[in-house]
């Protein structure tokens, strides 16, 4: 029989760093450390040697110049004197604000698509798989440059335009006009008045659960939330002699004056975006809602729920936990998909800072980097807030 | 005795089962279930069937019967026929919509080497496939090949230079190198991902992260104005490769993510089952862990896949003549100004018929690859 013997003290050998468990990992990790800080240095000698060589140095002071170009989109003032950093600005202002309506209605479209392609009437869920189908298999940029030369090439010209839905939109092949709000000196009392009631909401429905889960006793939220929202504004709004109005398009020689000036890149863009991007919110929504197993449904029937409630309580806080993640990583891909205005020249950021500031410049290193630095900070940002809804919605195992 | 005379009629044998009420079964049943159950049904029956009524027979008016397929500029097209989709531009441009401006006399290359990528594709597709380990391995030296027949070797085949690629020669070549260098990288960074080396680790997430955190069209201005910076001096590369490796490095990433989301679904015990038979970590991922792991990711996959292909559209935008970029100079062409939708139908059909391809190939594997383990 033999004995298993006990070594004590095994001399280290260098081989053992490859060949020993206990050490091959530090072995590895030093060895990758050190090709990457290699790979570094190599990379950063090239910059700096390569920037000498162009004469060029690494500074972000050309922001500060004036950016002599025009963006024609814009939420805030900006004329061509204005610096680079100030239309880099106004690109990033654009592109959120394409981002958001383009989440907004993304996510309309998807939750109809997907709801509806569950539908078991045969026809519109057919119709509706072969939205999904399309949409899916042709390219974006494919999808918005057709929309944006439809615009171009079908709408009429601003003197042939016909306004619709009551003068409300005018569809023109140099954009489309929606009326704008005008605001009276009186008007901001309605605003804060509105803005007043919104948190009065937020605050009613906290006080009203609080209340349930301490009483039992059920207040009828939603028609007292609507009630809230719509009385003091409108009874401020009278009072005060209708101090906020609507600024209609006119036709004015070739071109539409007042108004609201949607530029078809803008319209091409958005609408693109939602589309396509609904499309693969409507295969989540539907996804989500088919892996809700069919138990809960009637276990919810089973304790005397009634339908909606079985919606409310037990179907949707259930499908929600599978939907909201790969939901939000479509927005976070709309987002990012929208730098694809610079093919139809919407001027978001990419366009501007990432296009002619670019250009006009030179400075591709920093234009580049700032451009990443920003997707970078938006993308980060909506991962952390997904982290901490999972974190939150988180199967509480025991 | 019991009088049977008393009793008027006795059956003898059962009756014969009725047929169904018509309203149960049929296509009368049929219509009523899934197009009429309830108003709500109804009217979105009734919706549909108008929007189809609108939309149809107008889009088979312009694109087949009033449509003109031949003709020499967009005038010609109008006077045939003033209503109707005019082809005849996909006609005359079909060249250029395939090959870019690859010179003329030598595209038997880049169709020979499509017509070799479909033989090196049939051994990884379809396992009843005969000689499967002679193909595998001619599947293996086909990048190779490939390589040599489209950009020539400058003694035997005249060497092309890549400004010359274009259309959907261009569009294939990304689509397939993207899609066979990013299923490995990604599968490395997914295992550098989960592994429990820190450092490692740190180098894997950072990469993904950042990658997945910029849009493609940024590390295609990287590609088109900043690569050069990060090369020592003088060196200057084609970019038609430097798109290749940024498609590449993008592509992995999404796919370690999909990856590494299959690598977390598999249950614990097949990684402890594995450490428990005494294997390595490469043979006990090779053999136990990964081929589960793929299997289970393989709908991500084939989407990444997808995702890759129609993202090779974007190279237009730093001008290769793609698809896309090969419409540009057309729309500006005066022999054809003023059409638009044809074009970009014709070459959304082209990504569509492949995209849809994929997922439909997916599906067929997925189903059957689940065969094993029906509970």
């Amino acid at each position: 029989m033999s004995v298993a013997t006990y070594s004590p003290e095994e001399r280290f050998r260098l081989g053992m760093l490859w060949t020993d468990s206990r050490y091959r990992s530090t072995t590895i990790q030093t060895i990758a450390l050190f090709l990457v800080m290699l790979l570094g240095a190599y990379l950063i000698n090239n910059i700096i040697t390569n920037l000498a060589d162009l004469g060029k140095d690494f500074s972000f002071g050309f922001l500060f110049e004036p950016a002599y170009y025009d963006i024609n989109q814009r939420l805030i003032e900006y004329d061509s004197r204005s610096p680079h950093w100030l239309a880099a600005v106004v690109g990033i202002l654009n592109t959120l604000l394409v981002a958001v309506l383009g989440c907004a209605l993304a996510t309309v479209i998807g939750v109809i698509a997907g709801v509806l392609r569950l539908s078991k009437n045969w026809v519109i869920s057919k119709l509706m798989a072969v939205y999904i189908e399309v949409v899916r298999n042709v390219p974006l940029l494919l999808q918005i440059l057709l929309l944006y030369a439809v615009f171009i090439e079908l709408l009429p010209r601003p003197r042939g335009s016909e306004p619709m839905l009551d003068g409300f939109l005018v569809a023109t092949n140099r954009g489309f006009y929606i009326p704008s709000l005008v605001l009276a000196e009186t008007g901001w009392i309605v605003v804060s008045t509105f803005v007043v009631s919104l948190v009065g909401i937020f605050l009613f429905r906290r006080w009203a659960r609080k209340r349930q889960e301490e009483t039992g006793q059920i207040i009828r939220v939603f028609s007292i939330s609507l009630g809230i929202l719509i009385v003091p504004t409108a009874i401020v709004f009278f009072a005060l002699g209708s101090p906020i109005s609507l600024e209609y398009p006119e036709l004015k020689g070739f071109n539409y004056q007042g108004g609201i000036h949607l530029r078809n890149s803008l319209v091409a863009l958005w609408l693109a975006l939602s589309i396509y991007t609904g499309a693969f919110i409507g295969e989540i929504v539907r996804s989500g809602i088919q892996a809700i197993n069919k138990g809960q449904t009637e276990a919810a029937y089973a304790l005397g729920l009634r339908p909606n409630r079985t919606m409310k309580l037990v179907i949707l806080p259930q499908a929600l936990r599978v939907i909201i993640p790969p939901l939000i990583s479509q927005y976070l891909n709309l987002t990012k998909n929208s730098s694809l205005a610079i093919a139809v020249g919407y001027m978001d950021v990419t366009g501007t800072l990432g296009g002619i500031t670019l250009n006009q410049t030179g400075r591709e290193m920093e234009c580049v980097l700032l451009l990443m630095a920003f997707y970078l900070t938006v993308s980060l940002l909506i991962s952390a807030v997904m982290n901490k809804y999972n974190q939150s919605v988180k199967l509480k195992e025991r | 005795m019991t009088d049977n005379s008393s009793i008027a009629f006795v059956m003898k044998e059962a009756k014969e089962a009725m047929p169904a009420p018509i309203t149960t079964t049929g296509p009368l049943a049929w219509t009523r279930e899934n197009l009429f159950s309830s108003p709500l049904n109804t009217a979105l029956t009734i919706l549909s069937l108008i929007f189809l009524a609108w939309m149809v027979p107008g889009l088979v008016q312009w694109a087949f019967v009033d449509a003109v397929w031949v003709a020499g500029s967009i005038d010609e097209c109008r006077q045939l026929s003033s209503e109707g989709a005019c082809w005849a531009v996909i006609t005359a441009r079909f060249d250029q919509f395939m090959f870019g401006f690859y010179p003329e006399d030598l595209r038997w290359r880049p169709i020979l080497a499509f017509v070799l990528l479909c033989v090196a594709l049939l051994p990884v597709l379809w396992d009843a496939v005969p000689a499967r380990k002679q193909l595998f391995a001619f599947s293996a030296v086909y990048p190779l090949v490939a390589f040599v027949l489209l950009w020539g070797d400058g003694w035997v085949f005249q060497s092309v230079s890549s400004s010359d690629f274009g259309g959907f020669l261009l569009t294939i070549i990304i689509g397939v190198t993207g899609i066979s260098f990013s299923l490995p990288l990604g599968i490395l960074l997914a295992l550098g991902r989960n592994s429990n080396m820190p450092f490692i680790k740190i180098i894997c997430v950072t990469f993904i992260e950042f990658i997945r955190g910029v849009p493609l069209i940024t590390l295609l201005f990287v590609a088109s104005t900043l690569l050069n910076y990060f090369l020592p001096p003088g060196t200057s590369f084609d970019l038609i490769l430097r798109v290749l490796i940024m498609v590449t490095l993008f592509a992995s990433a999404y796919m370690a993510e999909v990856i590494r989301g299959g690598l977390a679904a598999l249950n614990k015990g097949q990684y402890e089952a594995a450490d428990a038979l005494g294997l390595t970590y490469w043979q006990s991922m090779y053999l136990i862990v990964l081929p589960q792991a793929l299997k289970i990711s393989i709908p991500g996959i084939v989407n990444t896949f997808i995702g890759l292909f129609k993202d090779t559209t974007l190279v237009s935008v730093i001008g290769l003549l793609d698809p896309l970029g090969i419409i540009q100079p057309i729309l500006a062409d005066s022999t054809w100004n003023g059409l638009v939708v044809e074009l970009y139908v014709f070459v959304g059909l082209f990504f569509f018929a492949f995209c849809f391809a994929m997922s439909r190939y997916s599906m067929y594997l997925e189903r059957k690859l689940s065969t094993g383990d029906r509970h």
